[in-house]
């Protein structure tokens, strides 16, 4: 008693949960492999066993590039201004999750510039204008309509002139098979390089929890763009799990760093790689 | 290794074809290939199940096996069942109110205010309409000042109460204003909300009983997940809505959220969204979504 055989039954079901999860069908083969490489040996072990190898293997698709260990938001040392680039496609939470973060770092002490490089969405320039008004930090903003990668300029000399701590850039959204708009966001980091040579020091491209397989080419092709260096993922306060992003941390080697639980400014948590994995099971 | 459905049925139906004497064994092999690349466009786990089951059917009923050509008899049943699933000719917007109130509903960020301007843009110029947006998102930083802007672009006139935080009370007199000011449509924007979050849920279905729209649009974006099927769900028990807007197909998801959301609410799609411009609007065609999702 309290004993289950790791059968196909156990596995199906496995199976189930995290493609419902959105981990997508190959990564979902690949931890159902190890499991059964694990428990080949013993074929037999209870549920709660079963429980923790799998987190365990889930968590080690994620492991290269998460401690999993941080609770804290926290910026590297020795930057100054630290800069952040914030991309991603349309309406996955970039603006959003601007402000929740600017609202962090300014928690700490940290002198926070916003820099509003979405020129092109209407209103976009408004509504980082409220959140920037909410966290009481300076924008850098000019009109709709200007060149974005100016804006960035802008934002860094100021941010520079005013000896801020952190600098954090929104962009448009844009779906990343438009090329010449990724091309665009080269340009804007290439421009940032005039003013810091290493900006951005951080580029985070937010992915919408609720995204399924299309994601993987959201992260591929941002990352040829722009050398994507972290992820966020939002919207998990609702029903969807995210589960997509395993694979792509796995794929390219880029972690998770935040994950949005909703739309006030404190809906922003450090990513925890076990409590991910757990959410799945609920 | 394979980027799309076709290459993969092509695949699977080759292992099928390989066979001298085809079994069900091999029909069942090649449906579980079908049924992965399903899953890897987005389509539902249970609902992919139950389409490869039917597909399975429909296959062993028309003796795919007896025929010379199995594989491009399993493309055209897989594809016309696709098809069959997602709906038949495209369907209108039922403009009979005087005024037509349609109300806008969906997850946050999906592409309702960007919709509603569209819709207004194309009633305007194609069905020589006189719409009114309605802001009744009195949460999102900017949302009232967004839809003014849209509102510009396009020309049509932006109903808002910038000091009241009722969007019962906004739509209502939206509705009024319309009808005191000779609108013929009225397009109702509302905030993004999540199914589980109960008091934003209550709140559309109060704006839906006070209002009565005669179109209640549902607003997904093309690129969800698994969790299109609850969304659609919750949103369809609340709201009973009339119609599926696809958007942002101007992408390249393969939209497998389409069938799902088919399958679950059996609601047609009626529109699809193309792009960031105005302009970037489509009825949906059922057929070329099916050869999306199948990469053809
Ligand atoms: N429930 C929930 N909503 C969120 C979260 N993050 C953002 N949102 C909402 O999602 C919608 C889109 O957010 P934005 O921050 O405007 O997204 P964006 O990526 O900047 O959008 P574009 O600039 O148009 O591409 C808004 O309604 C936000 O309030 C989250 O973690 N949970
Ligand atoms: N590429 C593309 N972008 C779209 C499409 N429809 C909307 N968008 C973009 O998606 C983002 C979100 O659109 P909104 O209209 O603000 O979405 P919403 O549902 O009103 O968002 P909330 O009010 O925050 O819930 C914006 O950047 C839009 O420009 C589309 O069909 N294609
Ligand atoms: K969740
Ligand atoms: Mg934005
Ligand atoms: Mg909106």
């Amino acid at each position: 008693a309290g004993k289950s055989k790791v059968d196909d039954e156990v596995l199906d079901n496995l199976e189930e949960v995290l493609v419902t999860s959105d981990v997508g069908v190959n990564t979902t083969l690949k931890v159902i492999e190890r499991i059964e490489e694990r428990v080949a040996k013993d074929k037999y072990l209870g549920t709660d066993e079963l429980n923790q190898i799998l987190r365990e293997e889930i968590a080690g698709l994620l492991s290269e590039t998460n401690s999993g260990e941080d609770t804290e938001f926290t910026i590297p040392e020795g930057k100054k201004p630290y800069v952040m680039m914030v991309v991603g496609v349309n309406g996955v939470g970039k603006t959003t999750t601007i402000g929740k973060l600017a609202s962090q770092f300014k928690k700490q002490g940290l002198n926070v510039v916003l820099g509003a490089a979405d020129t092109f969405r209407a209103a976009a320039i408004d509504q980082l204008q409220v959140w920037a008004d909410r966290v009481d930090v300076p924008i850098v903003k000019q009109s709709m309509g200007s060149d974005p990668a100016s804006v960035a300029f802008d934002t860094l000399k100021s941010a520079v002139a005013s000896d801020a701590d952190v600098v954090i850039i929104d962009t448009a959204g844009r779906l990343h098979n438009k090329v010449n708009l990724m091309n665009e966001l080269t340009k804007v980091k290439r421009v940032m390089q005039k003013v810091v040579d290493d900006a951005p020091h951080d580029v985070l491209l937010v992915l919408d929890g609720s995204t399924g397989q299309n994601a993987f080419e959201q992260a591929k092709q941002f990352t040829a763009a722009t050398e994507v260096t972290s992820l966020a993922v939002t919207k998990l306060d609702g029903t969807a799990k995210g589960g997509v992003v395993i694979g792509i941390s796995d794929q390219f080697q880029i972690p998770v760093k935040y994950i949005g639980v909703g739309e006030g400014i404190d809906d922003l948590q450090v990513f925890n790689k076990y409590e991910f994995v757990d959410s799945f099971f609920k | 290794m394979f980027n799309n459905l076709s290459d993969k049925l092509d695949k699977a139906l080759h292992v099928l074809k390989g066979h001298g004497s085809i079994t069900e064994v091999n029909v069942a092999e090649t449906l579980k290939e079908v049924r992965r690349a399903l899953l890897d466009a987005d389509v539902n786990f249970k609902i992919a199940k139950q389409f490869t089951n039917t597909v399975k059917e429909k296959a062993l009923g028309q003796n795919v096996l007896t025929t010379l050509q199995p594989g491009q008899l399993m493309v055209k049943i897989v594809k016309d069942e696709l098809t069959q699933l997602m709906g038949g000719d495209a369907e209108g917007i039922n403009l009979s109110g005087t005024p037509s109130v349609i109300l806008m509903s969906g997850l946050q960020g999906s592409g309702k205010t960007t919709f509603s301007g569209k819709l207004a843009n194309y009633l305007k110029n194609k069905k020589t309409k006189k719409p009114l947006l309605v802001a009744c998102d009195v949460y999102r930083p900017a949302a009232i000042d967004q839809l003014h802007v849209v509102g510009e672009q396009i020309n049509v006139e932006v109903f808002s109460d910038r000091g009241n935080n009722d969007p019962v009370a906004i739509a209502q007199a939206g509705v009024a204003y319309a009808k005191a000011n000779g609108f013929n449509v009225v397009i109702i924007d509302t905030a993004g909300r999540l199914a589980v979050d109960e008091a934003m849920m209550t709140e559309i279905s109060n704006i839906h009983k006070a209002i009565q729209p005669q179109e209640t649009l549902f607003v997904v974006d093309s690129m969800t997940g698994q969790d299109a099927v609850n969304t659609a769900k919750a949103f369809n028990d609340i709201l009973n809505f009339d119609g599926v807007i696809l958007t942002k197909l101007d992408g390249d998801t393969r939209g497998g959220a389409a069938i799902s959301i088919k399958s679950v609410v059996n609601k047609p799609i009626k529109f699809i969204g193309t792009g960031e411009k105005m302009e970037a609007i489509d009825v949906f065609y059922p057929s070329r979504m099916a050869d999306r999702i199948l990469g053809m």
